[in-house]
């Protein structure tokens, strides 16, 4: 069977000894080349010690992450992270912060060339202007801006995001993330992002992995986003026929479904290793054609017109 | 008269000026010679003090005329040598200000490498916690003694004993700073994978370095304390000599200047740290 670009093959971690409860046991997924895939999962259920796997910053007490069909260990140019927090270096301007980087990544390069390839990035996430400013004298959205460039100017092979518009206002983050889908799309980057809001999974992501609380936690399912890429567009996500589907089926797991999903899966039927792929999007239109309910009556109307 | 009541600087340097006139005329009252009443001295003090204050015809405390005589006499020729036991202030300054720097440069250099690796290595941290804990409180002046002993050279030892006490605040801000860079920061270093050698030059030295400045201010304020102490028993050269000596030629107006001195030049030396601490400080 081929690998993904990412394989997450049989993972866990326990922070302790080994009398402690794991934080997540036997997580297998994957991630393909050029897909955007989001983790969902509460507060504390172990998203960020996955993504600290994935990035090569942390071990896991058992199982492996395998890119490239080679097994990962320890940190790599090719998987960019956005950290939660901007995690900017503070002496340094945003010239030096990314220049940083480029410099890590091209350690032939001399300063002019460094310094232009980091300008183009400043100028990507629109920052011109304010090359010399330290991270202090930035509003967070810039913050998160030049973290990104930070991590588009290596020109990795994926990107590993973290909540990375979690601290921002709406309209900025509206911004950040049409810049992040545009950036993502034309350089067909493979992203694994890390999120607590749906909306913005529903935005960004090709399929979206639901994690369940810990201690403990496990992947329940694998949401596909059956809107296509070109049809999500973020002031009229909410017209489009599948939205509420796939939005209520995600709210309904972080709701209900991630506290009680050992009750769920009590019955069998259950494999860690072959995980359900479901498309909620799907079902509604389908529904929709049999047994019209009305509120999808009138959202597909009103997009047909 | 607004602008002065809103300016907090504007009248504390007013009431400064006032405290230093009234410390002046409070100290001219009380060295005004009073003709045949002299102070009723302790005889064994007044042995001490010899033949002028016994004399009881002027104190032995000159008044502030006679400071600002004294004041002006070293300021105008701060760099003269009469023999090997007088020697201008500015001479006797520069001998200490060099010994504190030469002394306080080779602890640097010892500490700020030593403390980096204290900082980044647990086991080192403990292995060398005890020694740095025995030794830290130990008074700089009781290491004189072995320092002559084994290095049997006066200037030296002195220079030692500057390096022994400035050691410490280095040593451990230094590995305090460096202990607690934060993770964040090595992680970015890590996932661009940054050798260790950069890591520690471009991303846990500007981290550290505003705690290990602060370090460098206290060791050079402790020099600068000690380095008296040190030129009084090793004699000499030096600043601590100076005043030494001037104790006994019984000369109160040089001592005076001395201390004036000694407490510009600390305030510079401080200043100056104070001043690149600013710049390698870093908001956050
Ligand atoms: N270094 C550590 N030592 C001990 N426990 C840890 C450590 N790091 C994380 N944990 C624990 O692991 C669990 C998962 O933490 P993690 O940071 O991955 O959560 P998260 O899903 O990213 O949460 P959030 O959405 O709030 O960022 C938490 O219960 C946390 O207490
Ligand atoms: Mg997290």
């Amino acid at each position: 069977m081929e690998r993904p670009l990412i394989s997450v093959e049989g993972l866990a971690r326990r922070f302790g000894d080994s009398a402690q409860p794991a934080v997540f046991e036997d997580i297998w997924f994957g991630v393909e080349r050029g897909e955007f895939l989001c983790l969902i999962g509460h507060s504390g259920c172990g998203k960020t010690t996955i993504l600290n796997v994935l990035a090569g910053l942390d071990r896991p007490s058992a199982g492996a992450v395998i890119v490239d069909n080679l097994e990962i260990d320890g940190p790599s140019l090719d998987r960019a992270v956005i950290f939660q927090g901007h995690a900017l270096l503070p002496w340094l301007s945003v010239m030096g912060n990314i220049a940083f980087a480029v410099s890590s990544r091209w350690p032939k390069w001399d300063r002019t060339r460094v310094q232009d390839h980091a300008r183009r990035f400043i100028e990507l996430v629109g920052l011109k202007g304010a090359e010399g400013k330290k991270p202090s004298q930035l509003s967070g959205g810039m913050k998160q801006r030049v973290g990104i460039a930070r991590a588009l100017s290596i020109q990795p092979k994926m990107l590993l995001m973290d909540e990375p518009f979690s601290a921002l206002d709406a309209l900025t983050r509206g911004m950040l993330q049409d810049e992040v889908l545009r950036i993502c799309a034309d350089t067909n980057q493979t992203v694994f992002m890390i999120t607590h809001d749906v909306d913005e999974a529903i935005l960004l992501a090709d399929k979206i992995v639901l994690m369940t609380n810990g201690p403990g936690a496990k992947i329940a399912e694998i949401v596909v986003n059956t809107m296509p890429r070109n049809e999500r567009h973020r002031n009229d996500l909410h017209k489009h026929p599948q939205y509420y589907a796939i939005r209520n089926h995600l709210v309904e797991f972080l709701v209900n479904r991630s506290r009680a999903f050992d009750q769920e899966i009590a019955g069998g039927g259950y494999d860690p290793r072959r995980l359900k792929l479901v498309k909620p999007g799907l079902m509604s239109v389908k529904l929709a054609a049999v047994n019209p309910p009305a509120e999808v009556v009138t959202l597909t109307t009103g997009r047909r017109q | 008269m607004a602008a002065f009541r809103n300016s907090l600087g504007l009248r504390a340097g007013l009431l400064s000026l006032l405290i230093f006139v009234g410390i002046v005329a409070f100290w001219q009252i009380a060295t005004t010679p009073t003709a045949g009443t002299g102070p009723a001295l302790d005889p064994e003090y007044a042995k001490l003090l010899g033949a002028a204050a016994a004399s009881g015809t002027k104190s032995a405390m000159p008044t502030p005329a006679d400071i600002g005589t004294t004041i002006w006499k070293h300021l105008v020729d701060p760099f003269y040598i009469r023999g090997s036991n007088d020697k201008g202030i500015g001479i006797q300054l520069a001998y200490s200000l060099g010994r504190v720097l030469l002394g306080f440069a080779l602890a640097a250099l010892v500490a700020v490498p030593l403390g980096f690796l204290i900082g980044m290595s647990p086991l080192i941290y403990r292995a060398l916690d005890p020694f740095i804990q025995i030794l830290k409180p130990v008074s700089p002046l009781a290491w004189m003694p072995l320092a002559l002993y084994t290095i049997k050279d006066s200037a030296i030892s002195s220079i030692f004993v500057i390096f022994i006490c400035s050691v410490w605040p280095m040593l451990i801000n230094t590995a305090f700073g460096v202990a607690s860079v934060r993770r964040e920061w090595l992680n970015v270093a890590r996932t661009l994978e940054v050798g260790p050698f950069r890591t520690a030059f471009r991303v846990i030295l500007p981290a550290a370095a505003p705690t290990i400045m602060t370090g460098m201010r206290i060791s050079i304020g402790i020099a600068w304390l000690v380095i008296v102490a040190a030129e009084m028993l090793v004699g000499g050269t030096g600043i601590g000599y100076f005043v030494w000596n001037e104790w006994n030629n019984l000369s109160i107006a040089n001592i005076v200047t001395a201390i004036l001195l000694i407490g510009l030049v600390g305030l510079a030396l401080d200043q100056g740290l104070a001043w690149l601490a600013r710049l390698v400080t870093y908001p956050e």
